[in-house]
């Protein structure tokens, strides 16, 4: 079976005689089956048939909601049709102001990850590249990481009030720990052969350092940046749950108090685009940073 | 001058999980004149790429000391280049970004690096690489420029780890030519680790064969082949018999390797 990712094998090129004598007599190979083209182990697909799946996964979702919502299969309390949530989403931009409860909350967002960022990252390459640093912190952070963000909460307010930066402390808390762990695998992860040969280029270590394990990490470091941002947005709502007066998960709570489903629903999607963004954009800065790299990884 | 001497080293590793301690090496000395080409072979784990680490600074030897240009080893450096059988180029840096990274760390001028690294382009036959990034190159060219890193740094001695191991047998054959015929212009001291024995005979002045774990020097063959050695080398009937006298003593070894567990649980 020739051509199994779309090129020729190697081996293929030399036997040319078994070639020519297949296209004197023009047979044809017989047609791969369906499951040999689409369900063989890390085969690659046609890219046409690759966004139409991915698209789909979308619109299955899209069709079971209005064949339960449309046909009043379920309650329209407990489930609104995609329709009656566009209409809230609509509502809530141009009658109640949502763009600033999206702002606000992507601040927030915003402002935990930058800071979890800032100290997380240099953290977590001193601790893959110094058994010091990681003897230090590795058993502890791994510990608090188990601790839920909400039960920090009312510490949270005791010490720093309930202004934003008690919400920004929950998003800190909820992605700084992951962040570090994250980003100590990476540089751990830096080929030993890496720093050997550059002592034996004549390096020091603090060269081996800047010049080798700093740079051999970065595309790492930026995958789980995109990885931790992720994640800094599911902690949104807990972020929000106290004494907010703005911010997509504030409406999403608040509407829940009137029971007003369809503004929840809108809410939902609304964070899911937002966290679609964000990925993608973290994904074109990989690429652009990163010419060299094989692929963002998955 | 920089000679190569390895007196009574020994290497110890810890064991691990309750296993008892591995002797990766015992009782080395061996002597590499100053501009002679070594080859070390052996059969797998007996110890090859401890000992050229060693000579690298990379790890301390348990006991025993190694001297280069009659200067105690204490810890790596600029003066002993070294080439492993992985591909160890940065990914992030481009083929010419590649060769001068060592002139980079001692902070040369850029026209001066530019001059090196064009003179090591051109002799490694890379000239259209120099702005290519690793991955777009085949594993013949990585090793290339794997050695044109090596030997920008100018240094009295190469190491080399089976830096030819991952290759195909095709294209294997043309490095050890490339090899050769460099080594014949700069005559630096190279002690070149490989499992194959062709290639040992064929770039060597002279053969060390080393035991089955632990690692000893079990023989020193050398090579009498005239220079400049070619393609025709490898046919001649001196070479033949020089492989054969190796190819014997590693077969020797390589069984004795397989069957001592075999003995061992025999006896406990
Ligand atoms: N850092 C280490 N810790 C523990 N044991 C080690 C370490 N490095 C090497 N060894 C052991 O020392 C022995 C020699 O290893 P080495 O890699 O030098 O062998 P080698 O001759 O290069 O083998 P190969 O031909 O397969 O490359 C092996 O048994 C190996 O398991
Ligand atoms: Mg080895």
């Amino acid at each position: 079976m020739p051509q199994r990712d779309g090129t020729p094998r190697a081996g293929y090129q030399s036997t040319t005689v078994a070639q020519a004598r297949v296209r004197e007599s023009d047979v044809t190979l017989p047609q791969e089956s369906w499951i040999a083209r689409y369900l063989t182990p890390r085969r690659s697909i046609p890219s046409s048939v690759y966004t139409i799946l991915s698209v789909l996964g979308f619109v299955g979702v899209l069709a079971i909601w209005s064949a339960l919502s449309y046909t009043r299969l379920v309650k329209p309390l407990f489930l609104p049709t995609p329709t009656e949530a566009l209409a809230a989403l609509w509502e809530l931009l141009v009658r109640y102001g949502f763009l600033k409860d999206i702002w606000a909350s992507t601040y927030r967002i915003l402002a935990g990850f930058a800071i979890a960022a800032v100290v997380g990252v240099p953290l977590g390459v001193l601790m893959g590249s110094f058994k010091l640093f990681e003897a230090l912190f590795e058993r502890l952070i791994g510990v608090i990481r188990y601790l839920p963000a909400s039960a920090f909460i009312p510490l949270f307010i005791l010490w720093i009030g309930i202004g934003d930066a008690q919400k920004i402390a929950v998003i800190v808390f909820g992605s700084f720990f992951p962040l570090v762990l994250l980003v100590m695998d990476v540089a751990a992860n830096v080929p030993r052969d890496y720093l050997d040969i550059a002592y034996t280029l004549g390096a020091s270590r603090w060269q081996v350092f800047w010049k080798v394990l700093v740079p051999a990490s970065l595309p790492g470091i930026v995958d789980s940046l995109r990885t931790i941002l992720g994640w800094a947005w599911t902690y949104l709502i807990v972020a929000e749950l106290v004494a907010a007066n703005a911010g997509i998960g504030y409406m999403i709570i608040e509407s829940q108090r009137y029971i007003e489903t369809p503004r929840i629903i809108a809410g939902i999607v609304t964070i899911g685009i937002l966290g679609l963004v964000s990925d993608t954009i973290f994904k074109q800065l990989y690429k652009w940073l990163f010419p060299y790299a094989e692929r963002v990884n998955p | 001058m920089s000679d190569i001497l390895i007196d009574h080293v020994e290497m110890m590793f810890a064991g691990q999980r309750g296993m008892p301690p591995v002797i990766a090496l015992q009782d080395i000395s061996l002597a590499i004149a100053d501009g002679e080409f070594a080859c070390i072979v052996g059969p797998s784990g007996c110890g090859k790429s401890t000992l050229l680490k060693a000579v690298a600074g990379l790890v301390r030897p348990t006991s025993g000391r190694i001297l280069v240009g009659g200067r105690l080893v204490l810890g790596p450096g600029a003066d002993r280049g070294m080439v492993f059988q992985s591909y160890t180029l940065y990914p992030w840096l481009t083929v010419r970004q590649n060769i001068e990274f060592g002139l980079q760390l001692r902070r040369l001028r850029r026209d001066e690096r530019r001059r090196i690294s064009d003179h090591l382009l051109t002799l490694m036959g890379l000239e259209g690489f120099a702005n290519a990034y690793p991955r777009a190159l085949s594993g013949g060219m990585q090793q290339r420029v794997a050695i044109a890193r090596a030997l920008a740094n100018d240094p009295e001695v190469l190491l080399m780890d089976e830096p030819f191991g991952a290759l195909d047998a095709q294209t294997r054959t043309v490095m050890q030519e490339l090899l050769t015929t460099i080594w014949e212009q700069y005559h630096k001291t190279v002690l070149f680790v490989t499992h194959d024995i062709d290639e040992a005979v064929f770039l060597g002045d002279v053969v060390y064969v080393m035991t089955a774990r632990p690692g000893r020097i079990r023989a020193r063959v050398v090579i009498e082949l005239p220079r400049p050695r070619t393609f025709a080398t490898m046919t001649s009937e001196a070479f033949i018999k020089y492989r054969n006298q190796i190819l014997a003593m590693i077969h020797e070894e390589s069984l004795r390797a397989i069957q001592q567990p075999v003995n061992k649980q025999a006896q406990g």
